[in-house]
């Protein structure tokens, strides 16, 4: 008897050695194998701020325009609130979608005339006083100074409530009381800054296509660059030798405009002739006035065939804008370009959205229909240049809307772009750089969300984090009404978030899949685990029963 | 045939194209390209029966250039040239990198206006396994400024140049002087395109030609912006015999000239002249043989070359080099231009050069060993050719072990190596006088001649095709299946041996036998066992 109860005690010992191993078995699995195998296949992901990204894609723009506003002796309305100097703001908030809006502050300064600027306002015409008046300036890119004279002053033409320079200045009529002065204030501090249609066209892509207007797709997107190329098609070289001054044109009206942006982003211009180009629809030919005509319906197929023959770009990953000469053939000249209603085009030219502009260049006929051919075509560039100008100034998003008879609107002159239509550009380049930014972080942000697999190297990383901070300052310089340095953060950003997101580490495990790792794990996982569950599962039995019949050992 | 570019290219200012294609033009001056010479390559040419080649390529895809001396990186230059090329001309040519990139020492030269030839800015690749198709003459004929619209790019019809023995279409761009003072410096971009038809077997035995039957089409005109649109087609006669073939119509003139070394006489067909089209609107130069032949016998070439892998197994080969030289009475000298892929590792020690029975010694050797993954071996040599002479170069070689992921999709095809090239001045046999530049600009900056003698020739060899040990490719996961059953059969006896509970059994009941013998016994009346 007292064999057989060492016999059991032994067998209870021994018994209880195997629930130990097999316990720390299952210990040895769980505390050193599973993290051993999860820290040695693990996918390095770099920490990113999901928290400010998520907060990026709620928009709310807050956009400070400092203006001056200066009162000429004789001109202040005689129900003003306050005496001269005050300060001032007018604000106006809209809600364009649930994820953005727009809060413009206008934060006037009134003062009244120094005796320099007096002296300036009393000169012989309204350009030399806006001469005169822009070397007293001081004023910094988005910046306003408007100057209210006499309801009587002969300085602008009759009829001319409003003048507005080619710097960053404007004269107002003082007007019939306040509240004349504020709406006309009002009217030229919009003309001269944004306007609400204009950063909703701007934030285009934030916008359902229902609430834009049929231009606000127009112009290209913000980019850090752009390439403009002008083409000469000229499909019958045989009867047409064509030349052109591109050099001397573009380098006259091309090139100052492109200085004047040159703050905005880096461009290049070049040019080609391109032979036996032709257009994709052929002309009808109309017998009462004996030419062709190429109808508005027919314009979008024109492209197409053309555009294999541009050639893209290989050096530089810019947009390209394209502006394209067409001589037509000889056989199909003259040839007219017709619009919706059936009417010649003045310009015979016409622009693609976000493309570029073609422009037809009808030959004149030789006197003699036996000239020898080809014949020796010299294009008019001041011509063309024009069209080509206005269309590139339509494709930035700076042409200048019609406005009431009493505005009037300097010419910007040589350089075809005046200082505050540059500021005008660059408030909506730099909401819409924001928005940009926030889209690709957003997106970056919710790409590597779902898919687990995708390494987050460390300059990735930084690179997210740079592009947060630049779009936050961008937001806060656009709050206090620094534009230029708001500009500059919003370009830095859209670097960041695009370098971050094109980044081709961001590439290397994506199609890694689940089955195929599935698959070379079972060979080893399964084998070790069964053993290591069964042997847990059956302690865990007996340790049940023990505790049912504890008694019954007695 | 090769029909060049209509005219050399006009000069490119910084940003305005007129003749030259903005596509390359951008290249050149973004990149800080010097000299950039690109050709793909459908075939072989076979020096023996074609005679020598007038521009030979080697086959699949070569790029060399010079870079300009501001280039600051001249590798991440490369990188990115080689990348946009692929992209304007449809090739592979972002396989180029560092593993088959080399920098020769004297075999390439540049061809235009240079100020110094500091190697270090030249990049040289093959890649061998390029094929060339429609989708690569597309791109090249559109950088023509007639297109295929007119001149003699007309002729190119894709399928008819396609069904050909030999297929190679070049762009080269070098900077030239603009005029005979050399004050200003324009780009030339030419384009040559070299077709073997080979009418004899698809002519019913005849070797008769017309351009209708070569390439379905006739010329019509000659490209507008043309200053210079010229067909020429060779009527040497040989030995004597005078008058054995007929070309028709009657050309616009006969034009002599010492073309490597020999004396050949061109029928010329000027399409800029009005005459040409006077009797037909169109334009289809025939050539007929007056008497049949049974075989035309092509001189041999002075310098011709020839290679091949020996070997058995899969462990060493080796690669041996012929080169011919049946030029009389003159030795010259060669230079040869070896690239072999690091997974051929050459034994340098066992590189001979034997002419004639005896060794030939080099005067220049110039040997970068391979780094493996990184680049790969150049070897550049000048040899002495002795007269009448066959030199033979034999160098062996081991073959390296990849990992897997570095195979091709079609391991057992095997893996090529680029022909290599020789480059050489080879004597004329008969005294050349120099041609007249003005006269014919194109023809002769097609087969230039050095000085009255000796004409250059660069000749390319043919590629090789070398087999490397091949492993399974399902071994991976073979290994990790065993790797893993081996760990489980481990671990399993282990774990068994580790929490197995033993405890001493006392016969109870006795084995099978003794119960049925208790069974039987109970049965008979009997107590038990």
């Amino acid at each position: 008897m007292a064999a057989a109860a060492a016999a059991a005690a032994a067998d209870e010992a021994e018994k209880a050695r195997g629930r130990r191993a097999a316990l720390s078995f299952a210990a040895i699995a769980v505390v050193l194998g599973l993290p051993l195998w999860w820290k040695t296949t693990e996918t390095y992901r770099a920490a990113l701020p999901y928290a400010d990204i998520a907060a990026l894609g709620e928009l709310s723009f807050q956009l400070a325009v400092p203006v001056a506003v200066v009162f000429a002796p004789g001109s202040q309305p005689r129900d003003l609130p306050r005496l001269l100097p005050f300060r001032d703001t007018e604000e106006k908030e809209t809600l364009l979608n649930s994820r953005t809006s727009i809060a413009s502050r206008y934060e006037m300064v009134c003062r009244s005339t120094t005796a320099q600027e007096e002296a300036a306002l009393g000169a012989a015409t309204v350009q030399e006083a806006d001469a005169a008046l822009h070397q007293l300036q001081d004023a910094s890119l988005g910046s306003l100074s408007l100057y209210v004279i006499p309801e009587t002053s002969l300085l602008l033409p009759q009829g001319i409530g409003v003048y507005v320079g080619k710097h960053r200045s404007a004269l107002v009529r003082a007007g019939q009381g306040l509240a004349a002065l504020r709406a006309r204030l009002q009217q030229v501090m919009q003309i001269m800054s944004f306007t609400t249609s204009s950063i909703t066209a701007a934030l285009s892509d934030r916008m359902p296509a229902s609430q834009l207007g049929p231009d606000a797709r127009r112009h290209f997107k913000s980019s850090l660059g752009y390439e403009i190329t002008f083409s000469l098609l000229n499909p019958d070289p045989k009867s047409h030798a064509v030349h052109w001054d591109i050099e001397g044109a573009v380098s006259r009206y091309v090139q100052p405009f492109l200085d004047k942006l040159s703050f905005l982003a880096n461009f290049s211009v070049d040019s080609q002739i391109l032979y036996y180009a032709v257009l994709g629809v052929t002309p009808r030919f109309d017998k009462e006035s004996s030419s062709f005509l190429l109808s508005a319906h027919s314009l979008p197929h024109v492209i197409n065939p053309v555009e294999a023959r541009l050639g893209s770009s290989a050096a530089s990953l810019y947009p390209v804008l394209n502006f394209l000469l067409y001589v037509p053939e000889r056989s199909h000249s003259p040839l007219y370009i017709q619009d919706k209603d059936g009417a010649l085009v003045g310009t015979n030219a016409f622009h693609s959205p976000r493309w570029g502009g073609i422009m037809v260049y009808n030959v004149e006929g030789p006197a003699a229909p036996q000239a020898s051919l080809p014949l020796r075509v010299d294009v008019d560039m001041v011509r063309v240049m024009e069209v080509f100008l206005a269309q590139l100034r339509l494709l930035f998003g700076v042409s200048r809307e019609v406005q009431p008879p009493e505005v009037l609107l300097e010419s910007p002159g040589n350089e075809g772009l005046a200082d505050w239509e540059l500021d005008r550009l660059l408030w909506a380049r730099t909401v819409e750089n924001v928005a940009t930014v926030s889209t690709t972080l957003t997106s970056l942000a919710q790409l590597l969300d779902k898919i687990g697999n995708i390494v987050i190297k460390d300059d990735v990383a930084s690179e997210v984090y740079r592009a947060v901070a630049a779009v936050q300052s961008a937001m806060a310089e656009l709050a206090v009404g620094h534009l230029h340095s708001a500009f500059q953060a919003s370009k830095e950003a859209v670097t960041s978030s695009e370098r971050a997101f094109f980044d081709p580490s961001l590439l290397h495990l994506l199609y890694f899949p689940d089955d195929q790792k599935f698959a070379i794990y079972i060979p080893l996982f399964l084998p070790m685990a069964v053993p290591i569950l069964l042997s847990l599962a059956k302690i865990f039995r007996e340790a049940k029963q023990r505790k049912k019949e504890p008694t019954k050992t007695d | 045939m090769t029909p060049g570019g209509p005219a050399p290219a006009d000069a490119a200012p910084v940003s305005h194209y007129r003749l030259f294609p903005k596509a390359l033009g951008q290249l050149v001056s973004a990149q800080g390209v010097r000299e950039l010479h690109l050709a793909l390559t459908q075939g072989f040419w076979r020096t023996r029966a074609w005679g020598q080649p007038p521009l030979q390529a080697p086959a699949g895809a070569e790029l060399w250039v010079w870079f300009q001396d501001t280039v600051a990186d001249v590798d991440k230059a490369w990188e990115e040239l080689s990348n946009i090329l692929s992209g304007i001309f449809c090739a592979s040519l972002n396989f180029i990198d560092s593993t088959n990139t080399v920098t020769p020492t004297a075999s390439f030269k540049p061809l235009g206006l240079a100020n110094g030839t500091d190697h270090h800015l030249l990049r040289y690749a093959v890649l061998p396994r390029e094929i060339v198709c429609t989708e690569n003459l597309t791109p090249w004929k559109k950088l023509l400024p007639c297109g295929s619209k007119a001149g003699l790019a007309v002729l190119l019809k894709a399928e008819r140049l396609f069904h050909s023995s030999y297929h190679s279409q070049a762009v080269h761009i070098r900077p030239i002087c603009r005029d005979a003072s050399c004050l200003a410096v324009s780009w030339e971009l030419r384009q040559t395109l070299t077709v073997v038809f080979e009418t004899f077997p698809s002519g019913q035995g005849k070797k008769d030609w017309s351009l209708f039957k070569m390439f379905s089409r006739t010329l019509t005109e000659a490209c507008p912006l043309a200053s210079q649109s010229k067909i020429y087609v060779d009527i040497s006669a040989k030995d004597k015999e005078k008058e054995l073939l007929e070309v028709t119509p009657s050309p616009t003139s006969v034009h002599e000239a010492i073309v490597q070394g020999e004396k050949r006489t061109y029928a010329v067909y000027d399409l800029l002249s009005p005459s040409l089209f006077n009797t037909s609107r169109s334009l289809n130069v025939q050539l007929k043989w007056k008497r049949p032949q049974d075989s035309l016998e092509l001189s041999t070439p002075v310098l011709h070359a020839q290679r091949y892998v020996s070997g058995y197994g899969l462990q060493t080969g080796k690669i041996s080099t012929l080169i011919y030289n049946t030029h009389p009475y003159r030795a010259f000298p060669v230079i040869l231009l070896e690239t072999v892929p690091w997974y051929l590792r050459l034994y340098v020690h066992t590189l001979t050069i034997i002419t004639k029975g005896k060794e030939n010694k080099p005067s220049y050797i110039h040997y970068q060993p391979a780094q493996d993954r990184r680049r790969p071996h150049l070897l550049e040599m000048l040899i002495q050719l002795p007269a009448n002479s066959v030199t033979k170069i034999t160098i062996q070689f081991e073959r390296a072990l990849l990992k897997w992921t570095e195979y091709t999709p079609d391991p057992n095809h095997g893996f090529y190596v680029s022909p290599s090239v020789l480059s050489a001045l080879v004597p004329s046999v008969i005294a050349m006088k120099e041609v007249d530049m003005e006269q014919s600009p194109l023809f002769t900056s097609l087969f230039p001649s050095s000085d009255g003698s000796s004409y250059f020739v660069r000749l390319y060899t043919e590629p090789l095709l070398v087999n490397l040990p091949t492993p399974d490719f399902s071994m991976p996961y073979n290994v990790i299946c065993l790797t893993c059953t081996v760990v489980a059969v481990c671990y399993g006896s282990f774990y068994n041996l580790l929490t197995r509970t033993f405890h001493v059994e006392e016969p109870t009941r006795g084995g099978l036998a003794k119960r049925l013998a208790n069974i039987i016994r109970k049965f008979r009346g009997v107590p038990p066992l």
